[in-house]
């Protein structure tokens, strides 16, 4: 039990704290939320940077513990997130780099890291949300090709992507979950229309997604034809297990500007607000601290994370609501300033427990794989 | 950086919990429940088992182990309900005599100003004398209560009653007389506590869950096991939720040793314990409210603990005052 850095890694903090220093000055100003291309422009060229500056790998080629170093690290500086790269260096990069051939691998691994191309996740449909395995878009064998028929939905960042991963059936005889495949579809073969849908948080951050006869080259698949679900449960587990512990990191940020306002503003002065602010500390400290024992976790065992991102998830995204609503607080009257970044991310922060698994499904994940419940009729 | 426990922590979590399994396994429980005094053989066994000694350096015949190791240790006694002034008892080895071997029980007066144990402690360290007896929520932990001490409010329709016995031969004669070194020492030791109480918490939150699952595991209704009820499936799921979050900041805690750390790893062990036990009653539904189910004695434990040292109100602050 340990939470000390070796030397090496001291290094890599060292070096990466310079960088960033030296990087971030000349960094364009942020685009307006609203704007996909612009923002697509920005969070392309800052992964760019990275990759020339040798850490376009670190979400996933890293040792984890460099990973926990560069969100801190990255975080402290004020740098910017993922952003539209999200699904693709996040999710389906890892699942091509566990997954993929060698040809997959050298195909799309590069462009996500230098920041060329972007995906997204094409998974939900209209009757296939928790219940995933109940999708219906068709995927037809003609010669080399898959043709794809059919609808998704709540697909993030469709509008700025070159890539889905996209789940179809190839088997419709087949028992539900043994009939998926895993495809990296082209955004811009014929066939795709996307559609934007509006969040309550008034962006267009996701789409619905039609795709009629779309030709996707068989060599497109990762994993085997049909064995789709096992390569789903593999995206799953970095999607729940990996992909919001940098967020962590800005969650205690956030809550540190928080304090500073409320000092500022009169509220600290309220008890019961400060007691729930200091509440908050405890909570996401201790997330940090859960999320270096997963990793350490992942660590040892190598490679795809285990159910502990579950548990992770769960706890994370209902104490990120948590912490907007105590922004709303700390704001008062101010909190109906939708000006204010803080109004804008207590809006999003509502689909924590949504995305990515409901907070529901995530409870029967814990109960079922790790206290080995039975599962209901 | 390897967060994990370590091959070494592994083998004194599997040691203690046999020792404790052995020597105070449920039998034991119920029976020290019943009899209500402190079982002596026990207390030694523990000493000599090195539950006292563990951080005292090798050269003054102690363990040579650090704080990590005392929280598995005291994780380890929150899940068996191990009674007695535990903490107090470990904080006091190598100062008062016979407590590193098991053979002195010491117990202290707690900030809250409640102390544990009083009638059965050898030494008692702090300002007792006038300390009365309290009709204790936890059958496992007897209380005094010293009037006018810490946040323990009067009861004005019952005054304190009268006729205090005199505790004064008990005192701790390594008691500093300065009150700036007495000072000193009650803040270390005031952490310390701290953290070993969260670390007795989250064994029992862990306990209470590991209880509710096998019962939901086991118990049907309607034709099924209720835990393939999504209701109690959820509340099984937010148990471990609560019990690992605990973990990760009581370990950590243990290895920073930093103040507001520790008071962060107290608020999430105090809330696992108690919501835990209670989420555990639930499941167990009729049972679950019985004198026989040991679930009642995990909660009111948890309430004792709770109210040590540190309380959540002041450890929200503390968190607060660094943010
Ligand atoms: C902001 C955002 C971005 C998203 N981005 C993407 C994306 O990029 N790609 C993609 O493929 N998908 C995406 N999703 C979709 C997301 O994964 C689904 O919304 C989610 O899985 C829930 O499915 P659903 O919306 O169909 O709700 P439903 O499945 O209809 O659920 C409705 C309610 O019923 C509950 N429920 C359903 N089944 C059960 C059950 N068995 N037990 C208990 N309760 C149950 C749910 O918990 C929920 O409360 C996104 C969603 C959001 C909100």
């Amino acid at each position: 039990m340990e939470l000390a850095y070796t030397e090496e890694e001291e290094e890599f903090r060292a070096r990466l704290r310079e960088w960033l220093a030296a990087a971030l000055p000349g960094l364009p100003p942020k685009p307006d939320p609203l704007d996909w291309p612009a923002r697509r422009a920005y969070d392309c060229g800052w992964q760019r940077r990275l990759y020339d500056a040798g850490y376009g790998h670190v979400h996933w080629d890293a040792s984890p513990t460099q990973r926990l170093i560069f969100l801190e690290e990255t975080e402290r500086a004020g740098a910017p997130y993922v952003g539209a790269n999200f699904v693709g260096l996040l999710h389906a990069g890892p699942t091509i780099a566990a997954e993929g051939t060698p040809a997959q691998r050298e195909r799309w691994l590069e462009p996500v890291l230098r920041g060329d191309e972007v995906w997204c996740q094409g998974f939900s449909e209209p009757e296939a949300g928790s219940d995933l395995a109940a999708l219906r878009t068709r995927a037809v064998r003609d010669g080399d090709a898959y043709v794809v028929t059919g609808q998704k939905i709540w697909t993030s960042h469709a509008e700025a992507a070159d890539w889905c991963e996209l789940l179809v059936r190839t088997d419709p005889d087949a028992p539900r979950h043994r009939g998926i495949s895993w495809l990296a579809m082209p955004m811009d073969a014929p066939g795709i229309t996307v559609r934007p849908l509006r969040t309550l948080a008034g962006s267009t951050e996701f789409a619905e997604m039609f795709l009629d006869e779309v030709r996707v080259p068989v060599a497109n698949r990762v994993g085997e034809e049909n064995d789709g679900w096992r390569v789903t449960m593999v995206t799953l587990s970095f999607e729940r297990g990996t992909a919001f512990v940098g967020e962590v990191v800005a969650c205690r940020r956030v809550l540190g500007e928080l304090a500073r306002t409320a000092r500022k503003n009169g509220t600290w002065d309220d008890p019961v607000l400060r007691r729930r602010l200091g509440r908050l500390g405890a909570e996401f400290q201790a997330l940090w601290r859960l999320t270096q024992w997963n990793v350490s976790e992942a660590q040892a065992s190598g490679g795809v994370p285990g159910t502990g991102g579950s548990v992770f998830k769960l706890r994370y995204s209902h104490a990120r609501q948590e912490l907007y609503d105590a922004a709303a607080a700390v704001l008062g009257p101010e909190a109906l300033d939708l000006g204010r970044e803080w109004n804008q991310d207590r809006l999003s922060s509502l689909s924590y427990t949504i995305a990515a698994g409901t907070s529901q499904i995530q409870q029967n994940i814990v109960a079922e794989r790790i206290l080995g419940l039975p599962k209901g009729r | 950086m390897d967060f994990r426990l370590t091959e070494d922590q592994r083998a004194l979590r599997r040691g203690v919990r046999e020792l404790l399994d052995r020597s105070f396994g449920r039998d034991a429980l119920r029976a020290a429940v019943e009899r209500g005094s402190l079982d002596r053989e026990l207390w030694r066994e523990l000493g000599a088992a090195g539950f006292f000694a563990l951080r005292l350096p090798e050269e003054a015949g102690g363990v040579g182990l650090g704080l990590p190791e005392a929280v598995l240790l005291f994780e380890e006694a929150g899940r068996a309900l191990l009674p007695g002034p535990l903490i107090a008892t470990h904080l006091a080895a190598g100062e008062v005599p016979g407590a590193a071997e098991g053979a002195a029980v010491v117990t202290a007066v707690d900030p809250s100003g409640f102390v544990e144990w009083l009638t059965e402690a050898d030494t008692v360290r702090g300002e007792a004398g006038s300390a009365v007896p309290v009709r204790s929520v936890d059958p496992l932990t007897p209380l005094h209560r010293v009037p006018g001490a810490g946040g323990a409010r009067p009861d004005p329709d019952r005054p304190d009653r009268a006729d205090p016995a005199d505790w004064a031969d008990r005192a701790d004669p390594a008691d500093p007389a300065d009150p700036a070194a007495r000072e000193a020492r009650e803040a270390q030791e005031a952490q310390e506590a701290s953290l070993l109480t969260a670390a007795e918490q989250l064994g029992s939150a862990a306990r209470t869950t590991e209880l509710a699952v096998a019962h939901a595991r086991t118990r049907e209704q309607f034709g099924q096991p209720i835990g393939a009820f999504q209701a109690v499936k959820h509340l099984c799921a937010q148990m471990l939720v609560r019990t690992e979050l605990a973990r990760a900041a009581v370990y950590a805690a243990a290895v920073t040793a930093d103040p507001v750390e520790i008071a962060g790893a107290r608020l999430l062990a105090d809330e696992a314990a108690t919501l835990c036990a209670r989420d555990c009653l639930q499941v167990h539904g009729g049972m679950g409210f019985t004198w026989e189910a040991d679930v009642h004695l995990h909660l009111k434990r948890a309430w004792v603990r709770a109210e040590r040292g540190l309380s959540g109100a002041a450890a929200e602050e503390l968190v607060a005052a660094r943010l």
